[in-house]
């Protein structure tokens, strides 16, 4: 692919405007936390004032070797073309519907086998270790596409925190559910609250990414504010939005669009071009910016990193 | 009313009507407001629109007899000319986009997709229809001839919303609603059609009475 207007900054490198205009108390920060190792920080909740609308704040990062080199999606793109069926099955709904969806106080439970399940709260998994930027590719079901400059870091990095037991052989994940808050969830096709699961050693494997933010800040609500799921090389519903239960068992778990149509969304859900949704062709997808299709590649364009994790497996059985 | 819709500028004001949607594309177009994926919204809304305007031309016939006015036919031909020239862009966004231009690509997903095979059915049936749409036509054919060609209007309508179900992936409540109008279309004339009957066998059996 050509790569038109490459930045000569990456998001990582410029010093954000919130930070900049905060610096002072970025330093006393600093100096009470007493060093370098506060990575990410997080300045003006934006989320907690009455009436606001996106969660827009700034977040610090450091660089990743987990990036490509593709012309990023235009940030308004990917923030209003959204599949988040709870706030509506348009792609239009989510970013109109999600606005005073609350995404603070919120707390994730890391739960199930492992030797000290806990809760985190938001500000204590921001700042679990640095924050990366990493650009990925992402591919939908629906053969659409995006690149996006992505906020995190490794899924494994809270998993190794909270000890897995020999015994926990997958991760189950949990969306947030509210019909009060999700009433356009109703009649949509799908049981909720959300769920998706992970082979552990997918979900252990580096580039299977705990996200917080993109484009330089935290997450707006509509692309599943305030922590999701990234896994660049599985189609995009696998990356599971607004997480608030993580998981660990011994059996595979049930994941949301497995169970709606068992034989059209398989519990691996790998990119692979070579295996068709029954009802379309998968060989190809669309970038959100562009008119025709281009090349679906196998993994995503991640095999290198991740062929091995299904070495010996029918991925048209297990797809 | 009756007076407007059998004057002379009733169909004008159909025609300039029946263009809105494409003329709001174009504007759209113009404004960069075809959503972030616009290939993809022109299929929906090119498509959208042609199984309204399918759904137009089934009303035309129930909306003459139930409200008495007649002079409705006059509208029949263009909106079904408008639902070909919607499907047409419709089965134009794909064959350009999604198949580059390139008809041997698209006969194999043709063949290969349940849910393009309908639709392309449905489109082929169309182009026989839009062609004998003319006064000539009629003529050539025969009123009666004519008539049963252009039945086959039901089963594009049909197919048509089989294959709008099979697109979507959870939420079908509007191919349903879709599918819901063109089966009170289709079951109205089916009860015109068994009341006719019966109305024919009555005088029938009374005719052998009198005898």
């Amino acid at each position: 692919m050509p790569i038109k207007n490459k930045p000569k900054l990456t998001y990582a490198e410029v010093t954000p405007k919130n930070l900049y205009f905060n610096r002072r108390n970025f330093l006393r920060g600093l100096s009470i936390a007493g060093a370098a190792t506060v990575v990410g920080e997080r300045f003006a909740s934006i989320l907690s004032q009455p009436g606001s609308i996106q969660a827009n704040s700034k977040l610090v990062t450091v660089k990743s070797n987990y990036t490509v080199d593709e012309k990023v999606t235009s940030e308004n793109d990917v923030t209003h073309y959204n599949n988040f069926y709870e706030f509506g099955t348009d792609k239009g709904d989510p970013a109109k519907n999600a606005q005073n969806f609350r995404t603070s106080p919120w707390t994730v439970s890391v739960e199930g086998d492992v030797k000290t399940p806990r809760k985190f709260s938001m500000d204590e998994i921001l700042k679990l270790a640095p924050l990366e930027e990493r650009i990925y590719r992402h591919r939908c079901v629906e053969r659409w596409s995006i690149v996006v400059p992505w906020i995190g870091y490794s899924l494994s990095t809270i998993l190794k925190f909270v000890e897995p037991l020999p015994k926990a052989k997958y991760v189950a994940f949990q969306t947030f559910y509210d019909a009060k808050q999700m009433p356009h969830s109703y009649n949509t096709g799908l049981d909720y609250p959300y769920v998706e699961g992970l082979r552990l050693d997918e979900a252990m494997h580096p580039l299977a990414l705990l996200c917080v933010g993109m484009y330089g800040e935290t997450l707006p609500n509509q692309d599943g504010a305030p922590v999701r799921m990234v896994i660049p090389w599985k189609y995009g519903y696998k990356s599971i939005k607004s997480i608030v239960k993580i998981r660990l068992q011994s059996s595979e778990p049930s994941t949301t669009w497995n169970r709606q149509a068992p034989n059209e969304y398989g519990f691996y859900s790998n990119v692979n071009p070579n295996v068709d949704h029954p009802r379309w062709s998968q060989a190809t997808e669309r970038r959100l910016g562009e008119i025709f299709m281009h090349k679906t590649l196998m993994f995503n364009g991640y095999a290198d990193q991740v062929a091995s994790l299904y070495n010996g497996m029918d991925l048209k059985k297990f797809h | 009313m009756r007076k407007f819709l059998a004057g002379k500028w009733a169909k004008v004001f159909v025609f300039l009507l029946s263009c809105v949607p494409l003329l709001v594309l174009i504007w759209r177009g113009f404004h960069s407001d075809l959503t972030a994926n616009p290939v993809e919204f022109l299929q929906h809304q090119t498509g959208d629109w042609t199984l309204r305007f399918l759904i137009f031309t089934l009303c035309i016939t129930p909306f003459r007899k139930v409200l008495n006015l007649p002079e409705l036919i006059r509208f029949r031909r263009m909106l079904g000319l408008f639902a070909f020239f919607y499907v047409s862009l419709h089965f134009l966004t794909y064959l350009g986009p999604d198949q580059s231009f390139n008809p041997a690509g698209m006969f194999k997903d043709v063949v290969k997709r349940p849910f393009i095979t309908v639709g392309f059915a449905a489109f082929v049936l169309l182009i026989p229809l839009a062609i004998t749409s003319t006064a000539g036509w009629v003529r050539r054919l025969g009123g009666k001839r004519w008539q049963a060609i252009h039945r086959s209007i039901y089963l594009c309508a049909i197919l048509g919303v089989i294959h709008y179900y099979w697109l979507v992936k959870s939420d079908v409540r509007e191919p349903l609603f879709y599918g819901f109008l063109v089966g009170i279309l289709l079951l109205w004339r089916f009860t015109e059609w068994l009341i006719k009957r019966r109305a024919a066998a009555l005088a029938h059996t009374t005719a052998i009475r009198t005898l």
